[in-house]
């Protein structure tokens, strides 16, 4: 699937909610399943810029493709981060580096998006494209 | 525990308050975030309204009448701090942006004309970063040292260890009056008297305790005292440093420009005596015109009432939150101005603040600006409910089904 395939279909699953109990239970749970990241992988260099909660990604290509594996202590932020996971890994540097995440909106979640420093997913969403553009300029010079 | 409802004026303060009156995400809203700032009553919008319509005019200079008319709403709101405060004189009161424009007013006095190296300034381990930062930069142009008085696991500041921190190297002891993530008042009286003892000023940060605790600057003896009138419901970008006189003719200007001078020449220039020395440029006029008007509101309804029915809003909270399993109150000083701060075994602060503000509740979540603090006491941040005059009991009881709802979704 394209990254604007499983975008559309996280929309489809949150119109299934009646009220916003529903749809935070849903990413609640989101975040829950996200496995924990190693403590190995949950140092300084991969920590996310966000005043309240800590957020850790990091990243790994393989066969031409970008993953992603992230963390954070804050389950609701978790949550958000699981699905962004879910929408951008497998795909190409370039394809993540120009994507458009116009899915946070469409859920209603764009509030977590806001610019008070006090979330990291602003952050988060930045570091993923650059780590897209990053690996598409490496991919190009090898 | 009953609240002395009949005898306080809860409906019409409500009523005076239109912000309080609408919805979030479908919900009424609760507003329990009055540590970081407060709602102000139409009164006050109307008193800043009034100065834009009526009278806006630049202050001290002009001869003209609307500049005179703005020149006495100015001095008139000077005249009614110094009563607020109990200040002797109305030199002693200077205009500021605020606490932390205060703060680094007088800290960097003290870099550019009293510290030296090995000097020492005192300061708590509970301290807001307007009273840290400031300071930590004063200590490292001038090669002065910053101490910090420990606190107690309830969150008490430790005298018997800010006495043995005192000595002949100390310049100046600057403690929060009270405590904005904990709520603790602390024994200001005493820390002043100790200091002076030994010939040692002491600044007081006001921040919180102005809206809360009657403040009488003579009794306290302080040498500084600063507040912001956001957080005594009046407007943002409007601050009061207050200073005894002996201490504000020590200290050199903070700012240069127009209204601090008494003369100007490419060779010389000579300074504006008190309080102008520290108003330069053109102030946030009409933000102090209006705060006259949170001032008067506050003191036609009395401090002392409001304190009492903060009171009994803190113990009916407090009763209410140790009901819920797995949470603990951080700030268990005895001595509290209306402010509950905790933790909840297993979630995080950023997840009930999400949850709360889905079911209207605006509460204050993370190290609220006092991360030694957060660090000395083992964690990342605190959910924090903060109450004002306009807060009520059934507010409170929204609140916990509301904590309650939140608790059972993230557990």
């Amino acid at each position: 699937m394209t990254i604007n395939e499983i975008q559309d279909q996280i929309i489809e699953e949150f119109e299934l909610f009646d009220d916003w109990t529903d749809k935070y239970e849903y990413i609640i749970e989101m975040g829950k399943k996200l496995p924990d990241l190693d403590a190995e992988f949950k140092i300084d260099e991969n920590k996310i810029k966000g005043c309240q909660s800590n957020v850790w990604l990091t990243s790994e290509i393989k066969d031409s493709k970008l993953n992603f594996f992230a963390d954070s202590d804050a389950v609701i932020v978790k949550g958000l981060v699981s699905m962004l996971i879910r929408v951008l890994s497998g795909h190409s540097p370039d394809d993540i580096a120009n994507a458009d995440l116009y899915f946070i909106d469409k859920i209603g979640m764009t509030q977590h998006l806001a610019q008070t420093r006090s979330n990291g997913l602003l952050s988060m969403v930045k570091q993923m494209k650059f780590y897209g553009l990053a690996y598409k300029a490496k991919m190009s010079k090898d | 525990m009953e609240i002395l409802t009949e005898l306080y004026p809860i409906e019409t303060i409500r009523d005076d308050f239109p912000i309080l009156h609408q919805d979030v995400n479908g919900k009424p809203l609760i507003y329990f975030d009055n540590a970081a700032t407060t709602q102000k009553p139409f009164q006050v919008v109307e008193a800043l309204t009034h100065y834009y319509l009526d009278i806006n005019a630049n202050i001290h200079r002009g001869i003209h009448t609307l500049a005179e008319k703005s020149t006495a709403e100015f001095e008139a709101t000077r005249k009614e701090v110094r009563k607020f405060l109990n200040a002797s004189s109305t030199d002693e009161i200077i205009f500021t942006k605020g606490v932390t424009d205060g703060i680094n007013l007088v800290a960097n006095g003290f870099a550019k004309s009293i510290l030296k190296p090995g000097d020492e300034v005192v300061i708590s381990a509970m301290e807001h970063h307007s009273n840290i930062v400031p300071w930590q930069m004063a200590c490292e142009q001038t090669g002065a040292i910053l101490k910090v008085v420990p606190i107690n696991d309830q969150g008490e500041f430790l005298f018997e260890e800010y006495s043995k921190l005192l000595n002949e190297k100390t310049k100046i002891v600057s403690i929060v009056h009270v405590s904005n993530a904990l709520g603790t008042i602390n024994p200001a009286k005493e820390i002043i008297t100790k200091a002076h003892s030994m010939g040692i000023p002491v600044l007081l940060d006001g921040a919180q305790s102005s809206s809360h605790l009657d403040i009488d600057v003579q009794d306290l003896d302080c040498d500084f005292f600063a507040l912001s009138a956001h957080k005594v419901y009046g407007p943002t970008g409007v601050g009061v440093l207050y200073g005894k006189r002996e201490w504000l003719d020590k200290l050199p200007p903070y700012q240069g420009g127009g209204e601090m001078i008494k003369e100007v020449t490419f060779t010389k220039t000579t300074f504006n005596e008190l309080p102008y020395k520290f108003e330069a440029g053109t102030p946030n006029i009409g933000g102090v015109v209006a705060f006259k008007a949170a001032l008067e509101y506050i003191n036609q309804i009395g401090k002392a009432s409001i304190a009492v029915y903060e009171d009994e809003l803190l113990s009916y909270a407090t009763e209410q939150l140790l009901a819920i399993s797995g949470l603990r109150i951080i700030g268990t000083a005895k001595e509290k101005i209306s402010v509950a701060s905790f933790v909840i075994e297993g979630i995080h602060h950023q997840d009930l603040g999400v949850i709360l503000d889905q079911q209207g509740v605006a509460v204050r979540t993370g190290h609220h600006c006092t991360q030694p603090l957060m660090n000395r006491l083992g964690i990342l941040g605190t959910t924090r409910a903060s109450f004002a005059m306009y807060n009520t009991k059934e507010e409170i009881d929204q609140f916990i089904i509301a904590l309650n709802k939140a608790v059972k979704m993230l557990r």
